[in-house]
């Protein structure tokens, strides 16, 4: 909407239109909103996004196969493996390779270690966002950084780096687990385990952090549906559907875990089940540490050139569940060294399209508990 | 892919033809086809968009979910690249509107009903279509990846 559009919108119908964002710390990222406001209650709101668009779409096509998991994996910065995981199935289902069972279940734990490095991620910055009620709103931040850290610590260790960890190949993973970091691992999750409790009495167990998200925000079932909002904005609004689940990949069809889910629909259910996601992880990593079978972790024989793997045509669609939704890679090939054509379907895009829905009729205060609830990064709407 | 006689219906009532990952439809039965599909043969959920270039046309499919069933469905329309124009979906799921945004932007396909056509994620004043295969990556100084 230009400028003005918007003045002529404040003159003759009395509202103010006010930009939120995109350099707004609630936002998580480069989000513009353009809030119509009439006093303290929003009457329209605009989202604007493509600020981080760097068209990886446009340059997968001109990358090899092999040189394309690391690009992915800038996408949605908080949860990078989740990105390269679902390109390198897609690419597996398109070429038929088989990834060994140890390569898959290392795949899975770096997955559910970094969904729990999102969501508390996630935590810290609802925290923030919800401000001053919340002890200072850093407290609870610090508290989920202290811990993340030593999440990217032990991914450190396990890969050589904290953070964009690069173990998924086509084929397999690219970094084995020894004794010393599965060791860590368990360790590790038993010391998250027992900081949970307090994170969620700091958060969810203060009355006025209920009192800001309960019944706010509220997606209805058919509305959820209709936009195709996912991850546990979905299982917030009650409906039973998990990637992991609906179509298992790697080592989830032969883990047990729970899909928690919430009937409610409004922010405080979506953190319940955030909170619930992380305890299910907890005890998917430990199961992975555990019974973590022999044998090699890559199928393909050593990479000399990444350019000549080739895919044989047709097409892939094959998705994973990432810490926002169900992340999705569409790939075309021609039987090329390249895709022909490669779409990314980002959960975070799906999510926030249910904004313009939401905020209607709510005050501005709610509008950055809704935006904390849903848990977008720009980064991953974008691409 | 959806059960036998849910295809067997698309292709007598609206020309379905068999199609990776799901079904191909006559560009003109697609927003009937559509609302069938969310009515009668649950597939309520919407999940994506995708198009592409392919032998001087395009392809745009619309991938819809049955959540009970567990079934993913790809609907898939072609049409002339010049001029291109298919209904939009966004009134039957309200999902489409940003991913057909989305291709708008990309790709420069109009959709005819659309309650907000306008560009997404490049700048409203932006110059062309990305993904389209005649736009070159490379830039004026002559960088290519």
């Amino acid at each position: 909407m230009s400028a003005s559009a918007v003045r002529v919108v404040e003159r003759e119908f009395g509202e103010l239109a006010l930009n939120m964002g995109p350099q707004h710390p609630s936002t998580h990222g480069v989000l513009r909103i353009v809030l119509h406001l009439s006093g303290e209650t929003v009457v329209r709101a605009v989202p604007s996004i493509g600020y981080l668009h760097r068209g990886v779409e446009k340059l997968a096509e001109h990358l090899a196969y092999d040189q394309l998991a690391p690009v992915f994996e800038r996408d949605d910065y908080l949860a990078p493996t989740a990105n390269s995981h679902a390109f390198v199935l897609a690419a597996e289902a398109l070429g038929k390779i088989e990834a060994p069972r140890r390569g898959r279940w290392i795949r899975a734990l770096v997955a559910e270690w970094q969904r729990i490095a999102s969501h508390l991620v996630w935590l810290g910055t609802l925290g923030l966002d919800l401000g001053g009620a919340l002890g200072g709103g850093t407290t609870l931040y610090m508290y989920c950084f202290r811990e993340r850290e030593k999440i990217l610590d032990l991914m450190e260790s396990l890969t050589g780096t904290r953070f964009h960890t690069n173990v998924n190949m086509i084929g397999g993973a690219r970094y084995d687990l020894d004794a010393e970091t599965a060791a860590r691992s368990s360790a590790l999750a038993a010391e998250i385990e027992a900081a949970l409790p307090s994170l969620a009495a700091l958060s969810g167990g203060t009355p006025i952090f209920r009192e800001r998200t309960r019944g706010v925000g509220v997606i209805p079932k058919d509305l959820a549906m209709g936009i195709g909002v996912t991850g546990p904005t979905l299982r917030g609004s009650g409906i039973r559907f998990d990637v992991r689940r609906a179509a298992p990949y790697d080592a989830y069809d032969e883990l047990p875990f729970e899909i928690p889910i919430r009937a409610a629909g409004d922010a405080e259910a979506r953190f319940q089940v955030r909170m619930d996601e992380i305890v299910q992880s907890l005890g998917i990593v430990r199961r992975i540490v555990e019974g973590l079978p022999a044998g090699p972790i890559f199928s393909r024989k050593p990479l000399k050139n990444p350019k000549a793997t080739k895919l044989p045509a047709g097409e892939a669609y094959v998705a994973v569940e990432s810490p926002r939704g169900e992340l999705g890679f569409h790939i075309v090939s021609d039987g090329g060294a390249k895709p022909y054509r490669l779409k990314i379907s980002a959960p975070s895009f799906r999510n926030l399209q249910v904004v313009p829905h939401l905020l209607p009729g709510g005050l501005v205060a709610d509008v950055v508990a809704i935006l904390g609830s849903l848990d977008p990064v720009m980064g991953d709407v974008d691409r | 892919m959806p059960a036998p006689e849910i295809v067997e219906a698309l292709r007598v009532r609206f020309g379905a033809e068999p199609a990776p990952l799901g079904v191909s439809l006559p560009a003109a039965s697609l927003l009937a086809a559509m609302r069938a599909l969310r009515d009668t043969y649950g597939y309520r959920s919407y999940v994506t968009a995708t198009a592409l270039e392919r032998d001087g046309r395009f392809e745009v499919a619309h991938a819809v979910r049955d959540v009970e069933m567990n079934d993913t469905l790809f609907v898939r329309v072609r049409v002339q690249r010049d001029g291109a124009e298919i209904d939009s979906l966004a009134f039957v799921y309200a999902g489409a509107e940003w991913h057909e945004r989305e291709i708008l932007d990309l790709f420069g396909i109009a959709f005819r009903g659309h309650p907000d056509p306008r560009r997404i994620l490049l700048p409203d004043e932006y110059v062309g279509h990305p993904l389209r295969k005649d736009f070159a990556i490379e830039t004026p100084w002559g960088y290519r990846p």
